[in-house]
C-alpha cells in the first residue's frame, strides 16, 4: 500500500513533466524556434555552477513562500496573503536589523523573530476577521496585500525609515555585514549560496515535525479532513483557524529574508512583491509535502533561472513562464486522475473479494 | 507566476524577436572571450520588466539602438529582466552579456543601478551605461535626463491649448523621477495660466511595480478628470499611459492627450489615438543610448555622469501632430529661457 502510495505520487509529476515539456515545444515549435537547441541550452546554462547557485537562491525563497501557503491548505485555509506577509516582514526585518550593532548569531536571531512576528501579526488580522467576522480569508488577505504595499511605499517614501540610497532608488538603511547573512561561494567561486538556505531546511523540518508528530499538527490535519467531524472529537475549531493563520503568517515572514540578509541588505522600493503566489503554485505542485515542495521550488527555480539565457537566444522569457503554470495545471489534473483510477481499482477489488465470498458462501 | 499569461501578445513578441535574431544555436559558454576582440561591435541592451512594447520609455532606448544598427552596423542583443525581478537576476543578465563580449552593455531604468555597481568593476575592459541613474564605476556612463524641462514645455502647450483652463497629469509610481515630471508640468502651465486647475492622479505608490501596466487604471482616472472639467492630459505612466489615450479618444474632439518618452503620435500601436495626441514631452533616450554606442565605436566612450537636457536637445516636444504649430511661438520661447538659465524648473511638486 505505502509503495503503491509513493507510486501515485511520482506519477502524477512525471506526467506533468512530460506533458508540459511536449506542450512547451509545441508552443516553440510554432514560433519558430529550435526545440532541442532551445531545451539543451536550458539544461546547459542551468546546470553551470553559477546558475545553480542562483537557483538554490531562488528555491530558498520559494519553498519558504509554499511552505506558509500549505500550512494554510492543510487546514483548508487559503492564505493568498503571503505576499502582504512578507514584504512587511521583510520591511520590519530590514530597520530592526539596519539598527542593530550585535554578534552575528544574536542579530540574525532578532532579524528573524522580527520579520515572524510582523508576518504573523499581519496574518492575524485576516484570521481575527475571520473567526469574529466570518470574513473569508480569501478576501481579507488578498486586501492586505494592497494596504502593505500602501503602508510600505507611505514608510519608505514619507517617513525617515527610507533614505535615498541610489540615485531613484529609496529603501531603507543598509543592514551592518554583522548582521547579513551572505553564505558562501561553495558551488561557483563568484556567487554566493544563500546563508539562509540552512535556516529553510530546518523550517522544513519543524514544519514536517509539527504536522506529523504533535498533537497540534494531528488536530490540524482533522479539520482540514473534516471540521465537524473534529469539531465532534473535541477540537476548537476557532482557535485552530488562529493559530494556523498566525503560523503560515509567521512562516510568510521568512520569505524575504534568504533576498535581504544574502544580496540587498536594504528593503527598498525594487524589492520583489510577487513571491506569495509563486508559493501557492508550488504547493500545489508538491502537494503540501515538504520534500515535495522542495521539488517543486527547485524546479520552478530552475525554469526563473534558465529564462534568463532564454532571452539570450531570443526566445521571450514568458516561455518559463507558460511551462511553469503548464506544469501546475498537468500535475493537479493528473494526481486526480491518479486518485480516481486509485479509487475504482480499490473498489473492484473489494467488488471482487465479496463476490469471492458470495460465491464460497 | 499566476500573473496573466499573454500567451498571444508573447507569440507576436516572439515570432519578431526571432525574426530579427535568428534562432542561433550559440550558448554562454561557447562564447569564446577572444569574440571580444572582433570587429564589428556587439551592443546588449538590457530592459527593465516587461522591456519593450511600452510605446514610451522602453521604446525610445530602442530606436537609438536600431538607428545605431543601422547608421553604424553594429550587431545588437537585447534582454529584458521580466517582471518582479531580483538584482541577483539583474545581475546575472548584465553578466551574460558582458561574457558573451558584449560591448558596451546599456541598462534601462534605474532598477538595474545596485546590480551593474556589482557587476561593472568585475569587467573593466566592457563599456556600461545606465538610464535615469549614476552608477559610479570609472567603464560606467550615467545617462540622465532633464525630464522637468521638458514637462515644462508640454506644460506651457497644455496651458495653452485648454479650452476650460482645467488640464491634468496621470503618473506612473509616485516616485521623484515621475514628480519631477509632474512638477515641470504644473510649473510651465503656471507660467501661462496662473490659475490653472491641475488633477493629478498615480497609478500606484512607490514600490507597487503594476503602476507602469495598468491602462485600465489610467483611463479610469482620465475619464474623471474630464468629467471634472480637463480638457488636456499629460501621462507620465509607461504602458499605462495607453488608458489616457482611450479615454481622450471616448472624450472626442477639443480633447487633446499628451505623451510622453518617445514620440507617441509615431508610434504604430498608437496610430488609433494619434489624431488625439497634441505633442508628446521627449526623453531623448534614443539620442543617449546612440551617442554611447556611437562613442564605443569611435573608440572613446561615455564614461561618468552624461546630462541630457534642453540645451543639450537631450528633452523637448514633438511637433509631429500639425495642431500644435499653434502653441510653438510660446513653448519656443519657454525652451529659451530655460535653456538659457533665465528660468530654473524645479523637479518637487508643490
Amino acid at each position: 500500500m505505502n509503495f503503491r502510495r509513493l507510486a501515485t505520487s511520482l506519477v502524477a509529476p512525471a506526467i506533468g513533466l512530460v506533458v508540459s515539456l511536449a506542450a512547451t515545444a509545441v508552443i516553440l515549435i510554432s514560433i519558430d524556434a529550435s526545440v532541442t537547441v532551445i531545451f539543451s541550452s536550458m539544461w546547459n546554462y542551468g546546470t553551470s555552477p553559477r546558475a545553480m547557485t542562483l537557483m538554490l537562491n531562488l528555491a530558498t525563497v520559494y519553498f519558504l513562500s509554499a511552505l506558509a501557503v500549505s500550512i494554510g491548505f492543510k487546514m483548508n485555509l487559503f492564505n493568498i496573503g503571503v505576499n502582504g506577509q512578507y514584504i512587511l516582514g521583510s520591511l520590519a526585518a530590514a530597520v530592526v536589523a539596519s539598527n542593530l550593532q550585535l554578534p552575528k548569531v544574536a542579530s540574525i536571531t532578532v532579524t528573524i523573530l522580527t520579520a515572524m512576528l510582523v508576518g504573523a501579526a499581519w496574518a492575524g488580522i485576516a484570521a481575527w476577521l475571520k473567526v469574529a467576522r466570518g470574513v473569508s480569508e480569501v478576501i481579507s488577505t488578498i486586501m492586505l496585500n494592497f494596504i502593505a504595499i500602501g503602508i510600505i511605499s507611505y514608510l519608505i517614501v514619507r517617513t525617515s525609515i527610507g533614505t535615498e540610497t541610489g540615485v531613484n532608488i529609496r529603501g531603507t538603511k543598509l543592514i551592518p555585514e554583522s548582521g547579513m547573512l551572505r553564505g558562501n561561494a561553495f558551488i561557483d567561486p563568484e556567487t554566493k549560496v544563500y546563508g539562509f538556505l540552512f535556516i529553510s531546511i530546518f523550517v522544513g523540518i519543524g514544519y514536517w515535525f509539527l504536522l506529523n508528530r504533535t498533537r497540534f499538527g494531528f488536530d490540524l490535519r482533522a479539520t482540514g479532513k473534516s471540521a465537524s467531524a473534529a469539531r465532534t472529537s473535541g477540537v476548537q475549531s476557532t482557535r485552530m483557524i488562529v493559530t494556523t493563520m498566525l503560523l503560515s503568517g509567521a512562516v510568510a515572514g521568512l520569505v524575504g529574508l534568504p533576498y535581504l540578509l544574502g544580496q540587498t541588505g536594504s528593503y527598498n522600493l525594487q524589492f520583489p512583491t510577487e513571491w506569495g503566489f509563486i508559493g501557492i503554485a508550488i504547493a500545489l505542485l508538491g502537494r503540501n509535502n515538504p520534500v515535495g515542495i522542495a521539488f517543486g521550488a527547485i524546479f520552478v527555480a530552475f525554469l526563473d533561472v534558465s529564462s534568463g539565457q532564454l532571452v539570450l537566444e531570443g526566445v521571450p522569457r514568458e516561455i518559463s513562464t507558460i511551462m511553469q503554470g503548464l506544469i501546475v495545471i498537468v500535475v493537479v489534473i493528473s494526481y486526480e486522475v491518479v486518485r480516481r483510477n486509485q479509487v475504482k481499482s480499490e473498489q473492484r477489488s473489494v467488488a471482487r473479494a465479496l463476490a469471492k465470498q458470495e460465491v464460497s458462501a | 507566476m499566476l500573473k496573466g499569461v499573454k500567451l498571444a501578445s508573447v507569440l507576436a513578441v516572439a515570432s519578431l524577436a526571432l525574426a530579427a535574431c535568428g534562432s542561433s544555436g550559440e550558448t554562454a559558454e561557447s562564447a569564446a572571450p577572444t569574440e571580444a576582440a572582433a570587429p564589428t561591435v556587439k551592443v546588449g541592451m538590457a530592459y527593465d520588466q516587461d522591456g519593450k512594447g511600452d510605446g514610451s520609455f522602453n521604446d525610445a532606448a530602442f530606436a537609438g539602438l536600431s538607428k545605431a544598427q543601422t547608421d553604424l552596423g553594429v550587431e545588437i542583443k537585447e534582454v529584458n529582466s521580466g517582471a518582479g525581478a531580483t538584482d541577483a537576476a539583474r545581475e546575472e543578465l548584465l553578466t551574460l552579456l558582458a561574457d558573451g563580449g558584449y560591448n558596451p552593455v546599456i541598462a534601462i531604468g534605474f532598477a538595474y543601478s545596485t546590480a551593474l555597481a556589482a557587476v561593472a568593476p568585475k569587467f573593466p575592459g566592457t563599456t556600461f551605461a545606465i538610464v535615469d541613474s549614476v552608477v559610479d564605476s570609472p567603464n560606467v556612463g550615467s545617462l540622465i535626463f532633464a525630464a522637468e524641462q521638458g514637462s515644462y514645455l508640454t506644460g506651457v502647450i497644455a496651458a495653452s491649448a485648454s479650452k476650460s483652463g482645467h488640464i491634468g497629469f496621470i503618473g506612473g509610481m509616485e516616485i521623484d523621477l515621475i514628480k519631477a515630471f509632474e512638477a515641470g508640468y504644473n510649473e510651465g502651465a503656471r507660467s501661462v495660466n496662473a490659475d490653472i486647475i491641475i488633477d493629478s492622479k498615480y497609478m500606484g505608490p512607490a514600490g507597487d511595480n503594476t503602476a507602469w501596466n495598468v491602462p485600465e487604471k489610467a483611463k479610469t482616472a482620465t475619464d474623471g478628470m474630464i468629467a471634472n472639467g480637463a480638457d488636456v492630459i499629460y501621462a507620465a505612466a509607461g504602458g499605462s499611459g495607453l488608458g489616457m489615450f482611450q479615454s481622450v479618444k471616448a472624450a472626442g474632439a477639443g480633447y487633446w492627450a499628451i505623451g510622453v518618452d518617445s514620440d507617441q503620435y509615431t508610434v504604430p500601436a498608437l496610430a488609433e489615438y494619434k489624431d488625439f495626441i497634441l505633442t508628446s514631452m521627449l526623453k531623448r533616450v534614443d539620442v543617449a543610448v546612440y551617442d554611447v554606442i556611437a562613442a564605443v565605436v569611435n573608440g572613446a566612450p561615455l564614461v561618468g555622469i552624461q546630462a541630457f537636457d534642453l540645451s543639450k536637445e537631450g528633452v523637448g516636444y514633438s511637433a509631429s501632430n500639425s495642431a500644435v504649430a499653434e502653441y510653438a511661438a510660446a513653448a519656443d520661447a519657454a525652451a529659451a529661457k530655460i535653456a538659457s538659465g533665465e528660468v530654473v524648473v524645479g523637479t518637487k511638486v508643490e
